[in-house]
């Protein structure tokens, strides 16, 4: 926990209050899904709040973050308010999207959002065009995109290495390796174990650093990011994270252990951080990041429950 | 001022007068801007004229990521079947975004490319494979048949705010005609009536338009009158135009160097059967390609093609019908 203190802890404090909220909506969605009030296919992020959290805090509205169908704390920690999520989940004109893209297609671009998309890896050709819009530009803004390690095996990951290198673009790659493509292992599906060395040829900085740790992402991102800003193009992240929910909610996650209470302890990056946190000194046991999240996101889902759902097909839509 | 310009012609100054008109008009493609001495390099530089590898899925998707962020590239894609090879960037990515959104956002894409080269280019690189993009939510698909058609619709594609399919026929690549020399738009949804007549409706695309003419010649010199409409766009698809001329004429032959299918007329035939059934003397003709790739060798590919010849006799085929309903109304 020693990088922990390497981070200011405004930042520190600033990263347990996202990923409260982010842990905190995640919940609900389950349960709202449960409930049916959230219809469709929804993938939750709990267990993974520390490398959206930790990257994203780090942009500006005008850098670009892309996600998967693994969207919401991407989305949340990049700046789109929660009730409007909320109400795109559960199809309320009020969302983020009018009700019309749902969990695996959150936009908002006026936090930088452009968007998540459903098809493994499809996301990571767009973030390069993204990316080369903004250098266009003469800004400094980059493009994050967000992927996990089974889209690595995907002949479009290598396609956007080699260009985002070839043309020095500003796109950080962040791959969230947590051990499962979906439903398999990674040792079922290659023979690299790190996604890091799937790039060792191409020139650009790659790293791979444990995603529960979020100060150590934070640090590592942080590096990645300044270098990106610089014009000095590409980078790739790798963050070890696990995934503690199935791939999608109602899966029956027969396809690995159940990770015990007492080892997620040690795992859940909130619960790690909160305990550095103590142990630095920086909290104290009277903070609120809890409950205030859960609260914020009671009201979201009240907001949203107000928001009819949309009757007719917004605009001129085709 | 309109001059005599090959459609290939047309269809490069179209790019280049709407990249003069607006900066963020990009070329994208894997044998782009070749030299300094390139017209779209010299005139607008290396970093508007990009070439990219032979990787389509990464070169179409970074096109869409750029469209996404307010620019308008126009990927020459070469040859339509290598559309294929990034099927998830073109149907199912870009083309999505603006109804996802909820109208959020916007991708003025063009993706350009070349179908139909049957000319011994055989069975990967000769395809009409417009119909099974024509379906696809979000996505227009324009095919012209004439150099002035190619050069406007290409302008009207580059200012459409999402994507847009442009498919030029390489057999008319050299073929000339007249086109206006400054900005000339033509818009989307709107079929040609390239030849008036009264008594059939011959709806044809591309390269079959100009077989469907000379077939309409010949009729003519039998007393056969035949209109042909050339929709130009097939997403949106001027259906109007069509029911109009089938109204008046009552009889339709569909000419299409599509596998019959997934092919055009087969939506027309669609589309005519449910709103138009009751203008019909006889049943639609569809003078298609057959359902199977192109062969190699000259008589086979002439085999599996539609020509002058089969769409004449398609066109007898629905007058003949037409005159032993009428005798048999007759007799009754």
């Amino acid at each position: 926990m020693t990088t922990a203190v390497s981070v200011d802890t405004e930042v520190l404090r600033d990263l347990l209050a996202t990923m409260w909220r982010i842990r905190a909506f995640e919940e609900r969605v389950g349960a709202l899904k449960r409930a049916d009030e959230v219809h469709g296919l929804i993938h939750l992020s709990i267990g993974g709040e520390g490398v959206a959290a930790a990257v994203c805090r780090q942009l500006r509205d005008d850098d670009a973050v892309y996600s998967g169908h693994r969207a919401h704390g991407h989305a949340l920690a990049k700046g789109a308010p929660l009730h409007r999520t909320m109400a795109e989940l559960m199809g309320r004109e009020g969302g983020l999207c009018q009700g019309m893209g749902g969990s695996m297609h959150l936009v908002d671009v006026a936090h930088g959002f452009l968007g998540a998309t459903g098809v493994v890896g499809g996301n990571i050709p767009l973030a390069l065009g993204s990316a080369l819009a903004a250098r266009q530009k003469d800004s400094d803004a980059v493009t994050v995109v967000f992927f996990g390690d089974g889209a690595v095996q995907a002949g479009l990951f290598t396609e956007s290495v080699n260009l985002a290198t070839l043309w020095r673009l500003p796109v950080l790659l962040v791959c969230e390796n947590n051990g499962f493509a979906e439903f398999t292992p990674r040792s079922a599906h290659t023979t690299v174990e790190r996604v890091s060395d799937v790039v060792g040829p191409y020139p650009l900085p790659r790293q791979t650093v444990d995603g529960n740790e979020v100060a150590d992402v934070w640090t590592a991102f942080s590096g990645l990011l300044a270098r990106a800003r610089a014009g000095e193009g590409p980078a790739l992240l790798e963050c070890l994270t696990h995934r503690l929910r199935g791939h999608y909610e109602g899966d029956p996650d027969r396809y690995r252990e159940a990770v015990s209470t007492e080892d997620w302890q040690r795992k859940d990056p909130i619960l790690r951080l909160q305990r550095a946190g103590h142990d630095a000194g920086w909290l104290t046991g009277s903070e609120s990041f809890e409950a205030d999240a859960r609260a914020e996101v009671e009201e979201a889902v009240t907001w949203a429950r107000s928001s009819p759902f949309p009757s007719t097909v917004p605009g001129e839509l085709r | 001022m309109a001059r005599e310009i090959t459609y290939i012609a047309a269809i490069m100054e179209g790019i280049h007068q709407e990249m003069a008109r607006d900066d963020d008009v990009l070329l994208i493609g894997q044998s782009v801007g070749g030299s300094p001495e390139d017209p779209f390099v010299a005139a607008f530089g290396p970093d508007r004229v990009r070439v990219t590898p032979i990787s389509e899925t990464a070169e179409i998707g970074m096109a869409a990521g750029a469209a996404l962020a307010g620019k308008r590239p126009v990927v020459d894609c070469t040859m339509a079947e290598f559309l294929l090879v990034a099927m998830d960037q073109v149907v199912n990515e870009a083309n999505r975004f603006h109804y996802m959104s909820g109208g959020r956002v916007t991708a003025p894409l063009v993706l350009k490319a070349g179908y139909g080269f049957t000319a011994g280019w055989a069975g990967q690189h000769t395809g009409s494979i417009y119909g099974m993009f024509m379906g696809v939510p979000g996505l227009k698909v324009a095919l012209p048949s004439t150099p002035a058609d190619a050069k406007g619709l290409m302008a009207t594609a580059i200012r459409d705010d999402n994507p847009v399919l442009f498919l030029h026929h390489y057999l008319l690549t050299l073929e000339t005609g007249d086109v206006p020399e400054g900005e000339h738009l033509v818009p989307f949804g709107q079929a040609a009536i390239v030849r008036p007549g009264d008594d059939v409706t011959l709806v044809a695309t591309g390269w079959t338009v100009h077989r469907a003419l000379e077939a309409a010649e010949e009729l003519a010199a039998d007393g056969v009158s035949v209109e042909v409409i050339d929709p130009r766009t097939i997403a949106p698809l001027d259906m109007d135009t069509i029911l109009a001329s089938v109204e008046r004429t009552g009889r339709l032959v569909l000419v299409d160097q599509a596998t019959k299918h997934a092919s055009v007329s087969a939506i027309v035939a669609a589309e005519v059967a449910e709103a138009g059934f009751a203008s019909l003397r006889a049943p639609v003709v569809q003078v298609t390609a057959l359902d199977a790739p192109i062969a190699y060798a000259k008589p086979m590919e002439d085999f599996v093609l539609p020509d002058v010849g089969k769409i004449v006799a398609g066109v007898r085929r629905v007058v003949d019908a037409t005159v032993s309903q009428d005798r048999a109304a007759a007799a009754r």
